[in-house]
This record gives structure tokens, sequence and C-alpha cells, in this order.
């Protein structure tokens, strides 16, 4: 799960790492409040949404009064920022951050991840900030700085220091820095994030350290434990449809094709998806409707493919192990029953009771076309899907 | 012979006496699975399904020899289950529960390390189908029936997609010896390369099946070694050819977002090393038909 950049900075700031005074605003009025409690006379009015590369997008803008910061949420609210991560379709502005502006000498990059390979936290910094990571690895690798976290003690102080004297800080801000990267390390650690990126982290004129970014990504897996970043989500930054498909427990990403896919199995989902790609064909969605498969599971997938109005066929491919298939069969034929489905349907059954499962499908009467392997479905979705007219 | 379990491994249930591991701890007797007993805190000296409960795994092992456990506990206490039969000294733990938080996986890979090579656990799972050697028993929650003797490995992410190789290769006539679901999580217990030596030690297997998905380094470091060590012949699947970058395809583990983390990269890097790779999840069972032709003097499928 991921969060803006205020929330996540308030949660940093709980562990002690710099922050810029701030605050949030929903609307442009309550911006230029905001900036007139904050005092000064130089602020930022940053885009809240779930993406980086806002800067260059046009969504942090730098104002000198309060009736610019009043027009800048003005520009900003309401607004669809398109950025290099979003993609073509942009995110929703609805919150604007108002943070007083701070001038720097110099922008570091600073970032936790969990490292997949080492199966340990990884900690990544770089004298050169403001750039994404990716652009730092391709111009200057060798000036990344590394260090793995051994999990049963933590990130020790001396790790900290040898980063901060590795970017080249001096040893009043080393010992600052020290504070903001063990902070950071803490933060990560004890809210299950999976991924903070501070960039920039900045050094002012005054050997402060700032953390003038923030973006921090959480384990959804350990979100029951931590209720107050759960809160946190914001539903108008995902995709309706996947959050939608969440309620209900199911895994559901939307995609370009038209052939709506529902299957049992992450792994046989994106085989699927695969196999369709393979026939010549393009998958509307990637959806796995898990385990037990029952009835009303079927009839929510089936209501949540046919939303996206590209889809021109569906295929249900179930491989059944703790299900059956003949209890897989009734809750398909069910659902074209209450749903009333305008396009073709390809039902391909396997496994436990594939036989009872396939001879319920045959007999209902209804246009199905059964598929018996998964090559033979794949092959009658692309068909069926060039065959059917637009809806 | 097989990898991990065979007719003779003595198992015991984490979790014994819950609803779904009372389903799948009957479906595992059936099968044929040892089944001596269970473990659910509070509920020592009962007995259920016709064996008994033990308070703690240490008690269980004692009591019955176990070797070997499959632990059904809910997410939050999955950490502490697994660590409990590190410690009561068991040779293998399979871990079905999809849901660990990661860094609770952290800390149980560096839990096991306390552990000399010769005595550390090996953690199969989580979120995965289990183990099965076919024919012999099951330690999962796979349909056993799908299963067919015989000497191919498998060895996969998924749980239903291993279940699709295998009956593409019961199509064909192909049997299985052991098949092994790492599961879809960031960080496993166990590795496909964990895995693959295993395969390469037992006499049974004449080639094993690798069924990768998008994400991480594993599938990379295993055709590397398979390269350098492996005598039998591997073949490989990558899948998510069609999953768009930094989106989660339902496994935790299934995201691309670092360099060779796509499909088409680590399927590259699976043919750079000599492995067999499969075109398509169609093609799996023609494809290791193939590669079982090509064997010098090759044995009947058992």
């Amino acid at each position: 799960m991921d969060i803006h950049e205020y929330q996540a900075k308030e949660l940093l700031a709980g562990y002690g790492v710099p922050i810029q005074p701030g605050a949030v605003a929903y609307s442009a009025d309550q911006a230029a409040f905001v900036a007139s409690e904050l005092g000064g006379w130089h602020w930022a009015v940053k885009a809240q949404i779930h993406s980086g590369a806002r800067g260059k997008a046009g969504g942090i803008k730098l104002c000198t009064t309060y009736h610019e910061v009043q027009e800048a949420a003005k520009g900003l609210l309401g607004t669809r920022l398109v950025t290099g991560q979003t993609g073509p379709e942009g995110k929703l502005v609805q919150r604007v951050y108002v943070e007083v502006a701070q001038k720097f000498e110099r922008e570091l990059y600073f970032g936790i991840v969990l490292d997949r390979k080492a199966e340990r936290v990884r900690i990544i910094a770089s004298a050169h900030g403001g750039m994404e990571i990716e652009e730092i690895a391709r111009e200057a690798p060798q000036a990344i700085l590394q260090i793995v976290v051994e999990p049963a003690v933590g990130l020790q102080p001396f790790q900290a220091r040898e980063l901060a004297f590795g970017l080249g800080l001096n040893i009043k801000q080393v010992s600052r820095a020290v504070t903001a990267f063990l902070g950071c390390y803490r933060a990560f650690r004890d809210l299950d994030a999976s991924m903070l990126e501070i960039n920039p982290l900045v050094v002012t004129r005054d050997d402060r350290i700032i953390a003038l970014d923030a973006k921090m990504s959480f384990d959804d897996n350990a979100l029951f434990r931590h209720p107050n970043v759960s809160e946190m989500r914001d539903h108008s930054q995902e995709d309706p449809r996947e959050a939608e498909a969440a309620q209900d427990n199911l895994n559901y990403v939307g995609l370009e094709g038209d052939i709506g896919c529902i299957i049992n199995g992450a792994g046989l989902a994106m085989a699927t998806m695969d196999t369709i790609k393979y026939a010549g064909g393009e998958p509307a969605n990637f959806l796995d409707v898990g385990g037990g498969a029952s009835p009303e599971r079927i009839a929510k997938a089936f209501k949540l493919v046919l939303s996206d109005k590209n889809v021109r066929t569906v295929l249900v491919n179930i491989f059944a192990g703790i299900n059956r298939c003949d209890w897989v069969a009734q809750g398909v034929i069910k659902a074209v029953h209450e749903i009333g489905i305008d396009v073709p349907l390809v039902v391909r059954l396997a496994g436990t009771n594939e036989a009872e499962g396939r001879r319920i499908i045959a007999d209902s009467g209804l246009p199905i076309i059964a598929a018996d392997t998964l090559a033979d479905a794949a092959e009658r979705a692309v068909a069926a899907a060039r065959a059917g007219a637009v809806r | 012979m097989s990898i991990l379990i065979d007719e003779k491994t003595r198992v015991i249930v984490q979790g014994f006496t819950g609803d779904k591991a009372s389903f799948h701890a009957r479906e595992m007797i059936a099968y044929g699975t040892c089944v001596v007993g269970g473990v659910t805190p509070g509920k020592g000296g009962q007995t259920h399904l016709e064996r008994p409960v033990f308070n703690t795994v240490k008690d269980a092992v004692r009591a019955t020899g176990a070797t070997a456990s499959i632990a059904f506990v809910p997410p939050a206490f999955a950490a502490d289950s697994l660590m409990e039969a590190a410690d009561a000294g068991l040779e293998l733990v399979c871990i079905i529960t999809d849901g660990i938080p990661a860094q609770d996986m952290m800390r149980v890979k560096r839990y096991l390390l306390r552990y000399p090579r010769e005595r550390r656990t090996l953690v199969v799972g989580p979120n995965c189908a289990g183990i099965i050697s076919a024919g012999k028993a099951m330690l999962g929650i796979m349909p056993g029936h799908i299963y067919r003797r015989g000497n191919v490995g498998i060895v996969s992410r998924s749980g239903t997609l291993g279940y699709e190789a295998a009956a593409q290769m019961n199509a064909l006539g192909i049997g299985q010896s052991t098949s092994v679901g790492i599961g879809g999580d960031p960080i496993n217990g166990s590795s496909f390369l964990d895995h693959l030596k295993l395969f390469e030690q037992d006499p049974q297997t004449e080639a094993v099946v690798m069924i990768g998905e998008i994400g991480g380094p594993q599938e990379a470091e295993a055709a590397q070694w398979v390269k350098e060590n492996m005598s039998k012949p591997v073949i490989g699947y990558v899948a998510g050819l069609t999953a768009p970058k930094g989106r989660r395809m339902g496994h935790a583990g299934a995201i691309i977002s670092t360099a060779g983390d796509s499909a088409a990269e680590k399927a590259e890097i699976m043919r750079s090393f000599g492995l067999t790779v499969a075109p398509s999840a169609s093609q799996l069972g023609a494809t290791v038909a193939g590669v079982l032709a090509r064997l010098p003097g090759r044995r009947q499928t058992a």
C-alpha cells in the first residue's frame, strides 16, 4: 500500500527525521490559510498523488505570496496529474501539501528497500539526489552506497556514520544525518514498510539535514498490525475496479486487451494470460478468484470483468484442487443466469470432478464454449474475441 | 526414491485442530501420508483424527519421532510456528499460510541460520500448495489424484500452475517423482535452487520442470547453478509475460520492480544457461516430452 508524501512525513517526523513545517489542504482557501499559519515568505505547494516525478510534471509550485499559494492550489486541485510513473490517465489531485520552502546547498538520495536476493533490508544512498535512482544507477553507479542490515540487530550507528561520511558530509552534518538515517530505518522496521525513499534529502547552508520529499510503501501482509498506517489508504489513488475487487478478496489488475479472464491461482492466471497472447490475443485483466471459488465469488468475478467495456469475450479457466469442477460449473451457470452475459464465454474446467463439471456445462443449454486444455481455451477465446461485436 | 518426503516420513500437523488443517490432514492421511499427530497449544492430551495432540512441537517430536511438519497457522503467528519447528529439530516444515509479513520471514530465515547446516530445518513455502511425492505421500493442499508416479520433478512458485504442468504431463504418459511448491511470497523458506540440488541427487528423477514467475532473482540464480552443476535436464517456464511493470499480480512476490524481474528477461536467462524453455504454459507437457525423448537410454515411465 502506498501513502502520500505528507503522511510519510508525519510518520517519519515521529521517528526524529527532520522535515520542514507544512500542512495538508483540501481547498485553495485552506491552502492560503495554511501558508499564513506556517509563516515565512516562500512556500512549496505540492500535489499529493501516489507517484514520484511530480516536480517535472508541474505538480510542485514555488510561491512567494498567500495569493500565489491560493492560485497554485486552485490550479492543482481537481486536475489529473500525469507523471512519468502514473500512465497516460494520470492521478487525481484531491489534496495539496503546503510546506515552508527551504534553500539548500546539496541534494542527496536515501532509500530503504526489501532486498529479495539478500533476504535482508538494504539501504541505498547517493550524493546525486534529485534524480530518480534508476537514473543515478545508469549515470553514476559508482556513487551509490549500500548497506545490508542484519535483521537480528538492525541498523547500527557505525553503518549510518559510514554512509554519512561516504556522502561527503562534514562532521556537524554527519551527526544529524545519522539521526535521520537511524530514524528512517526504525520507521521502516517498526511499521513494516516495503519501500522508503527520501529524494531529495537536502543539506542546508547552516548544516541542517532535511527530508524534502518522502515516499513510503507498506507490506500489505503486515497492515493488520498497523491500523494507523492502514487508515492512511486513499482509495481515490487506486483503480476503482481493483479497490472493489479487493473488498471481495479478489485480486484484479486491469489491462488493455479484450479477453476477460477469470482464473484460480495467481500463477495459472498469469500463465493463462500469456497463453492468450501466445494464441494471438490480448488479455483484458488479471483476476485470481482464489482457492474456494464459490458461486458468489464467481458471480462477483463476472460482474467485475464485464464492467470493463473493452471486454469482448470471457475466459474462465479453473483447475480445481480443493474445489470441485461440478460446483464451479454450477457457479458459472448461476452467474450467467443472474447477470446476463452478452459476450461469448469460454469455460475450461480441469481437476477434481472434471467430467461431471463438463457435463453440467454441456447440459445447461447455455451458449458456453467448452474447452479441454489450456491451449484449446486460449485459442477459442481469441477466435471468439475476433468474431465478437464491439459492445 | 523421491525428494523431501515418502510414505515413511513421519509427519505432524501444526495448528492440527483447526478446520482447514483437519480437512487437509484427512486428505493427506487418505493419500497414504504417515501423519503421526499434531500440535495445538492448549489442546495437548486430546485426540484428533485418531491421533495425539500436543501443546508444543518439542513434545510432539519427542513422543512421535516426527521429522516433518505441515503448518496451517494464521499469518500473525506463522513465523513463531516456523521457529518453534526449527528449534524442535524437524528436518522439514511446509508452511501453507498466505499473508505472512515479509519482515517476519526475514526474521525466520535469520533464526534458521543459528543451526549448523546439517541440523538446519528446510522450510518450504509460505503461500504454497505444498509437496507431493506421487503415490507415496502428500504434505500439502493439492488434489493428490492428479499426480502419477514417474521420473520428472516439478518445482513451482504457483500451486495451480504446478497442477496444470502435472496434468499436461499425465496426458502424455509422463509421471512425476516429487512436486514442490515454493510459494509466491517475496521471501521463501527455500528456493528453486535448494530443490534442484535435491532433485539432482534423487535417482528416481530424470528431469526437472522449474516453473517461475515475474519478480525476484531466484530463477536466474537457479538457472546459473543448473548450467554449472546439474547433470539432469531442466525445463523452464516463467509466468507473467503480459504482466505490467510495478503491479502486483496476485502473489505478494509477483511484481516487476527492477531489471531482470520480467518474464521475458528470466526466460532469456534460462535459455542462456542451457535450459529448455517452454514457449507457452500450454506447451509445458509437450516440452517435457521433447526433452525426455532426447535423453539417452532412458527408462520407461514407472
